[in-house]
């Protein structure tokens, strides 16, 4: 026990001598933090808009007014044809523009009909889609304004509600995601190359030659980053909460219970990307690429699994982090019990026992 | 007569069909300074490997201070020390840390640790230095810190494989007044090298070849049954008889 601990010490000297590795543990959970968090944002706010209105009446203005009035959109200096629009979408000075036709509001008091052209830069896509649908909804609301009295005699009205995220808060989905990317890098990354480099010093042989028992020696590696991936998982929550107003909804101690698990899950992967690597680099480059991106791509985190070709799909299924994605979105953002998620828990620890079986394992074959 | 530490019996070690240690008999007295040498690929490792407790042989018997290479391997750890040709301590722990963390893991009593590194720092005359990286100490003090490390927890025997590799002749002569120090307080030196007049410092060698045993006595006798002056000749006329390459 003793021994254990002598261990322990040194592999935290280790740790704290070496800039790169403490950059890495209390650098990185901030960086992705704040770069999901602020820079990754899926709200579209504050849009550069212009104007083409050849009507300048009355209700042509009232719209402008509108959009002016909202914090969707900046009104930038209005345009007087077509070919100036385009100037300013390739000057990049506006992602749409708004088209009113001569007789705008004569044709709507006249014929009961006007028409209005919406314009938007659909390079990046998912932006054009949400300002149309803005700038539908402002003229929607002003229709309905010209018209109080108006009733539709048949009408169905979608109340929507956006379950578990009613402030459409963007941090919400990617912070279980954060979360395992950091115990992949911490404890599957960093354990990987701490073990390997006993090995490439020479260190590994004076250890197994030492009494220390072999297997203590993995154990001993694992212990502190299990301590420091636990540390990152706490300043991960703090800064969730303080820092991006995320609420915590389900038990903490549950959230903490099935990240230990996880956390063994990287570690197991760690101690087994050491035993068959030789080199550092090697452990580095294989954890990334191998364990690491994934966890990026096939959790669920990012890109959503159900858009995915079903043979993706198949393949996420093996894949950890997925599991624990799923536990960390339902505790955390939905405030579930564990009756809800001991199904991939189960599957979790399965995954477990069967990674550390097989690090051990090749472990001892190294030995004889 | 002194008594035998390591004993060694038609010890054999096979890898499929490649016999690396094939039938080797020897023993190392108490005290010795016992060198063991051979060409690359002669199979030295893979014994030595064995004699550790790092590898169990394929056939054949053989005991290290009492303890079975089969059977006890955990108790003969305890009792030996070793150093490699690789640097065998850690960069960035300073001189103290790294002695408080091997003599840790043998088990040694924390003020036991405490007195016996300051007599360490003291006689390598490193007062200076103990609070230091060992990262950034010159080779030379590296390797004789590491093999004071190696004997720090007091081990019957001392397994050195190829400790003096790439440091200057003077640290090798400082290296083997050492050597010579650690058999006067009674511990056994088992050493292997590829250098032949560190080969002539040792009580006893014995030259390996293919995996067995060709020659076993004190360099002297050696020399006169070859006819010769100097211990590399005796090590070519053996060694020139290996059929397998080194590898």
């Amino acid at each position: 026990m003793k021994q254990l601990f002598v261990f322990i010490r040194k592999e935290f000297y280790h740790v704290f001598r070496d800039r790169r590795t403490l950059l890495i543990l209390f650098g990185l959970p901030v960086v992705q933090i704040v770069l999901f968090g602020f820079a990754l944002s899926s709200e579209v706010k504050n849009i550069g808009i212009t104007i083409f209105d050849q009507a300048h009446d009355l209700n042509s203005e009232q719209i402008v007014d509108r959009i002016k009035t909202s914090e969707y959109f900046i009104l930038k200096e209005s345009v007087n044809n077509y070919s100036e629009i385009e100037d300013r979408f390739q000057e990049g000075r506006v992602k749409c523009a708004l088209v009113f036709p001569p007789n705008f509001g004569a044709d709507l008091y006249r014929t009961g009909q006007a028409q209005v052209q919406i314009i938007a830069d659909a390079a990046d896509p998912n932006t054009a889609k949400i300002l149309e649908t803005y700038l539908s909804a402002i003229i929607g609301q002003y229709q309905h304004e010209l018209n109080p009295n108006v009733k539709i005699p048949y009408q169905i009205v979608p109340t929507v509600r956006q379950l578990y995220n009613e402030e459409q808060n963007g941090s919400l989905s990617f912070i279980p995601g954060v979360i395992a990317l950091i115990f992949m890098i911490v404890s599957t990354a960093l354990t990987s190359v701490a073990v390997v480099r006993e090995k490439e010093m020479g260190t590994m042989e004076i250890l197994l030659v030492s009494p220390f028992n072999p297997i203590m020696v993995l154990i001993a590696k694992a212990i502190p980053y299990l301590v420091l991936s636990l540390i990152d998982f706490i300043i991960v929550l703090l800064l969730s909460a303080y820092l991006l107003d995320v609420e915590i909804k389900g038990s903490l101690l549950l959230l903490f219970g099935e990240s230990i698990l996880f956390i063994i899950t990287c570690l197991s992967l760690g101690l087994l990307v050491s035993s068959v690597t030789e080199s550092q680099q090697a452990a580095m480059l294989f954890s990334m690429m191998a364990m690491m991106l994934p966890t990026l791509l096939l959790t669920g985190f990012i890109f959503p699994l159900e858009n995915m070709p079903k043979i993706f799909q198949v393949i996420s299924n093996i894949i950890p982090s997925k599991y624990y994605y799923i536990i960390v979105k339902a505790v955390m953002l939905k405030g579930l019990g564990f009756e809800y998620v001991w199904k991939e828990t189960l599957v979790l620890l399965g995954m477990t026992t069967f990674l550390l079986g097989l690090a051990l394992k090749k472990f001892k074959i190294r030995l004889a | 007569m002194a008594n035998k530490i390591i004993e060694c019996h038609e010890l054999s070690k096979h890898f499929g069909d490649f016999k690396a240690v094939d039938q080797i008999t020897f023993d190392v007295k108490e005290g010795e300074i016992f060198g063991f040498l051979g060409a690359n690929g002669a199979g030295k490792t893979t014994a030595m490997r064995i004699l550790c407790g790092l590898s169990y042989p394929t056939s054949g018997e053989a005991s290290v201070a009492g303890f079975n290479v089969y059977k006890q391997q955990e108790k003969i750890k305890k009792h030996i020390g070793y150093m490699s040709q690789k640097f065998s301590l850690y960069d960035n722990l300073t001189i103290l840390e790294n002695i408080e963390f091997y003599g840790g893991v043998y088990g040694v009593s924390r003020e036991e640790i405490k007195k016996r590194s300051n007599e360490l720092v003291a006689t390598l005359g490193l007062e200076k230095e103990a609070k230091k990286l060992v990262g950034s100490l010159p080779l030379g003090w590296k390797q004789k810190l590491a093999f004071s490390v190696a004997i720090f927890h007091r081990p019957k025997i001392v397994f050195l494989d190829e400790p003096t590799g790439g440091v200057d002749p003077i640290t090798r002569r400082q290296f083997w007044d050492m050597i010579y120090q650690a058999a006067e307080d009674g511990i056994t030196v088992f050493v292997t090298t590829h250098y032949m007049d560190e080969a002539e410092y040792c009580n006893r060698i014995t030259v390996m070849v293919d995996g067995r045993v060709e020659a076993l006595d004190s360099p002297a006798r050696l020399k006169e049954s070859f006819h010769t002056h100097s211990m590399d000749e005796v090590f070519y006329q053996l060694a020139r008889k290996a059929k397998r390459s080194s590898d």
